[in-house]
């Protein structure tokens, strides 16, 4: 080793220092750590690969040179070929096309009914954890009530009695899926709300509304982000149990439920028809579970030797 | 140097907490000290002690099962909203965990500038980023540092957040709770030169928290020692080591490792039988009869109160009542 | 005296998700039968990777790496198998820990553990003559009533109570190291004294190795004979305890040594610091560790890695102050 050491005059001499800036990276922004974490994740990446084709394909949808609602007799229950790629529906309607539509609508629904699962669900489950004591044993009691509650039955009497139509459903949708979140950000506030940073921001004087908004919430992202994605898989796949109950999206505009209804009739001979709307939801609802379940073992604090 | 006038008054202090089978625990009882303006007061204890407790309750961050504690003469418990804000504006703490202390989720810049916004500190944005800078320097770190995210920083620089976010705001009281007990030795001797800086520097008045006799007798001026939620005794860190009357203080002191081979082969050990007692069903009489090597008759029965045997040292023992 | 333990050229790799971490960088250093050995260092310095490569308990993503030899009464243990290494586990050597509240199962009861680390290796013996041998070791341990202590589970017993569990546990077949690793750290003083004083009248007794891993250079003037620093997986400085305490020659030992403020020295001044942070492992500098924070470095600190010199027959150092040119380039000897 003597060897290879070159001596040179200045080598004893003292070193001038740089003062460089030690930093040592040890993790992430959340959003950075989901992204590289569903990098490394092939099923994530079919996911969200086949998410994001379906999605702009059904944003594409109006440059289909066919109307999804106008009926054309002639044309009925044509099979697969060039000019309609998923052959024609009972009515003669192009199903390709009627399928983007009816994706709009499914997509939507799972959506808006996620958002506003979400915004419901965090405002009171933070709320509820951060006040704690009686306000919180009162408004969890409120939650489990409606986790114990038999939802899709409600629903399907709520449907009946309310004025049909997507807002309609979006509403009752929510309204049966707030409560899981609730519980999980309650718990999550409530743990937060004992460390020593949120103890350290009250220490400075800062009001209640501060600490929530810029320390509980940023915090709770992960868990949320999580649910999120689970709750809209499960968002479309109740639109579309609803609507294939017919209770959901109203005659002429369709959803993936409502297309599997109309392919109840033609099952035995045009098999097709069910199977069209049956794969998307089947690709949509696996693929945000996937991704639910993969963000859900990123965002698991990890052990760091 | 410290001054005669008292900042912060503890009188009768009794913090309990409920307990399993509707017990309490009474984590800390009946403490009384003062802390004057300018001193370090440290408090020693093993765990369990109720050292944090008492130190937690006297920022208000507790509410107070009796006694009371008064800031500048006034009772900060009863203190109204307007008063306790003004209040988070003179005292502040530094944790222990710098990792939990800190939001993983901020930018150093955001952590430091918080107390400043919150009490408008600053006239405009380019007020506050120099003052954030001034922080920043202010602990051994750099200006650049601001813009990066706090979990790029080791435990010793997270600490020097902590201390700076605490200093934003003025504060004339420091309470820091073994703001070095998760840090390695050689980052330890960093923050604590940094706070006897700091303190000289602003004239700050600190109550100091620690396990580590050694480092709380380097930096206090008066040592407070608890034992299961007793203050046993109190006087100058000076006096405490070389003339300790209580006979848990002679084996706290006792027991600390030199780390000096002869000195600790020459030091003479009192090893103290059994633990801690739970604080739950804390024993009759002084507490810490069960483990004391000069426990008499009376000890079991009566408990000893504090008093003053030479001026500024007061001891909780019925050795030194007669 | 005999080596009991000789390490050679230990290195130890972990694969991490920045590139792979050089946790213990070829390291040799050996133990004495009876001996007690402090293994110093601050946290991440790899010292404790370096006591579980001795009770072979590196596990993936860690590589205890080709070349490294560690020899155990005259036999090389690191190729050992999955299944020799349990032989050698317990009843060669035994490892106490920092938390002994995770180290014990909460579920059982304490005799049952300890019955069962005896089953691991003892001969048979009858379940009386088991549960005598078991409660005699309690009893050296320093726990009173031990016969009543059988039937407790862990989370009865307190903290210095479950740490002398840990112990007997781990010296119930009479091993002939023990390997302590930051067996004190949770305690507090006058319960560590305890453990301390009865560790050390155990080794007594059982004529047996100490392996103390610690970064409380207290405790090492307290119990150790042989003390060895380690910084940034390396060995920078080795020797008794006097050599290291009295005369130290390695600048990271100088600074370690007076950082930590002295219970029985007065005075409020600054403490001695060591300014910076620890190296980043997965990339380490490629001359001396230590240079960047060191306050005598000079240029050829940062270009080579200092060869270990001796100073005296058991006094070994790593730095280029040590090298005589170091004086003429002029810079003062420290």
């Amino acid at each position: 080793m003597e060897n290879n050491i070159v001596i040179t005059n200045d080598s004893f001499a003292k070193l001038e220092k740089k003062k460089t800036v030690e930093v040592s990276v040890e993790r992430q922004s959340v959003w950075k750590d989901i992204w590289k974490e569903l990098r490394k994740n092939k099923v994530a990446m079919v996911s969200v690969v086949l998410l994001a084709i379906l999605i702009i394909a059904v944003l594409l949808a109006p440059l289909s040179p066919y109307d999804p609602y106008k009926l054309d007799a002639s044309q009925k229950l044509q099979g697969i070929s060039s000019s309609h790629w998923f052959g024609t529906d009972e009515y003669g309607r192009d199903y390709f096309t009627r399928t983007l539509y009816g994706g709009r609508v499914s997509l939507l629904v799972g959506f808006m009914s996620m958002i506003m699962t979400v915004v419901i669900g965090t405002s009171l489950g933070v709320f509820s954890g951060y006040v704690g004591g009686k306000v919180d044993m009162f408004l969890m009691s409120f939650t489990d009530i409606f986790l114990a509650l038999p939802s899709m039955l409600l629903m399907v009497i709520l449907n009946t009695f309310l004025k049909p139509g997507l807002p309609t459903l979006i509403v009752v949708l929510s309204l049966f899926s707030w409560a899981s979140v609730a519980r999980i950000t309650r718990a999550e506030t409530m743990s937060l709300k004992e460390r020593d940073f949120v103890v350290a921001t009250q220490n400075l004087g800062a009001s209640n509304f501060r600490v929530i908004v810029k320390h509980i919430i940023p915090n709770i992202l992960g868990p949320v982000i999580v649910a999120a994605s689970l709750s809209v898989a499960n968002a479309i796949l109740m639109e579309s149990s609803l609507s294939f109950l017919g209770l959901g999206v109203q005659i002429p505009r369709a959803s993936w439920g409502s297309m599997l209804q109309g392919a109840q009739a033609h099952i035995l001979d045009y098999p097709l028809l069910a199977v069209y709307p049956g794969v998307m939801i089947l690709i949509t609802v696996l693929s945000f579970n996937l991704l639910g379940d993969i963000l859900r073992n990123a965002l698991e604090p990890k052990i760091v030797e | 140097m410290p001054s005669q006038k008292k900042i912060l008054e503890v009188k009768n202090l009794k913090k309990y907490f409920p307990a399993a089978q509707k017990q309490q625990l009474k984590a800390v009882d009946n403490v009384s000290f003062d802390i004057y303006e300018g001193e370090t007061l440290g408090i020693v204890g093993e765990s369990g002690c109720g050292k944090t407790t008492c130190g937690k309750t006297c920022l208000g961050m507790y509410p107070v099962t009796d006694g009371e504690v008064l800031f500048h003469g006034k009772n900060i418990h009863t203190m109204s909203k307007k008063e306790r804000f003004a209040f988070t504006k003179r005292v502040q703490m530094i944790f222990q965990d710098p990792y939990a202390s800190l939001d993983p989720h901020q930018k150093v810049y955001d952590i430091i500038a918080e107390g400043i916004q919150i009490h408008g500190m600053a006239k405009n944005k380019t007020e506050e980023k120099k003052m954030v800078a001034e922080l920043l320097e202010m602990v051994g770190l750099n200006a650049e540092h601001a813009a990066r995210n706090v979990h790029e920083f080791s435990g010793g620089q997270r600490q020097r957040i902590g201390i700076a976010r605490a200093l934003s705001v003025n504060p004339e009281f420091l309470f820091c709770d073994e703001p070095i007990s998760a840090l390695d030795v050689s980052i330890q001797a960093q923050i604590i030169n940094l706070l006897m800086k700091l303190q000289k520097e602003k004239n700050l008045t600190m109550l100091f928290i620690a396990h580590d006799l050694s480092i709380v007798k380097h930096i206090s001026d008066r040592i407070g020692v608890m034992y299961l939620g007793k203050m046993v005794e109190l006087t100058e860190s000076s006096k405490l080591y070389v003339d300790p009357k209580h006979p848990y203080t002679r084996a706290l002191l006792s027991a600390v490792p030199i780390a000096d081979p002869e000195a600790s082969a020459q030091k003479e050990r009192i090893m103290l039988k059994g633990d801690v007692p739970s604080p739950v069903n804390p024993p009759v009489g002084c507490r810490f009869a069960g483990r004391c090597e000069n426990c008499m008759e009376i000890c079991r029965k009566e408990e000893p109160q504090m008093i003053e045997i030479v001026p500024g040292h007061y001891v909780a023992c019925h050795l030194y009542n007669d | 005296m005999n080596n009991l333990l000789e390490m050679k050229h230990v290195a130890v790799n972990f694969a991490a998700y920045g590139g792979t971490v050089q946790a213990v960088r070829d390291i040799s250093f050996s133990i004495e039968e009876g001996q007690t050995v402090a293994l110093v260092g601050e946290s991440g310095c790899g010292k404790s990777i370096t006591a579980k490569t001795i009770m072979g308990l590196v596990k993936k993503p860690g590589k205890v790496m080709e070349g490294s030899q560690i020899i155990f009464e005259g036999t090389d243990i690191a190729r050992y198998s999955s299944k020799e290494w349990r032989k050698f586990r317990g009843k060669e050597c035994s490892m106490i820990f920092q938390d002994a509240l995770v180290s014990l199962n909460p579920t059982m009861k304490i005799g049952k553990q300890i019955m069962e680390s005896l089953d691991n290796h003892a001969v048979t013996t009858s379940k009386e003559e088991k549960k005598k041998k078991v409660i005699d070791m309690l009893k050296l341990t320093g726990i009173a009533d031990a016969e009543k202590c059988l039937e407790k589970y862990p989370h009865e017993l307190s903290g210095g109570m479950r740490q002398r569990i840990m112990i007997a546990i781990a010296l119930i077949s009479h091993p002939k190291l023990l390997i302590a690793d930051e067996p004190t750290t949770s305690l507090d003083v006058t319960i560590q004294a305890q453990i301390l004083a009865e560790m050390k009248a155990l080794q007594k007794k059982l004529n047996m190795a100490i392996l103390l891993i610690t970064h409380d250079l207290g405790i090492v003037a307290d119990v150790a004979d042989k003390i060895v620093v380690m910084y940034a997986g390396k060995i920078v400085e080795e020797g008794t305890v006097r050599e290291i305490f009295y005369h130290p020659v390695h600048p990271y030992t100088k600074a370690l040594l007076n950082s930590v403020p002295r219970l029985d020295r007065d005075g409020k001044e600054m403490l001695c610091t060591i300014e910076g942070n620890i190296p980043d492992m997965t990339n380490p500098p490629k001359g001396c560790a230590f240079c960047e924070r060191c306050p005598h470095a000079m240029n050829i600190c940062a270009q080579y890695m200092p060869e270990e010199k001796t100073v005296s027959s058991s006094h070994r150092a790593s730095c280029w102050m040590m090298d005589e040119r170091a004086a003429k380039g002029g810079v003062a000897h420290a």
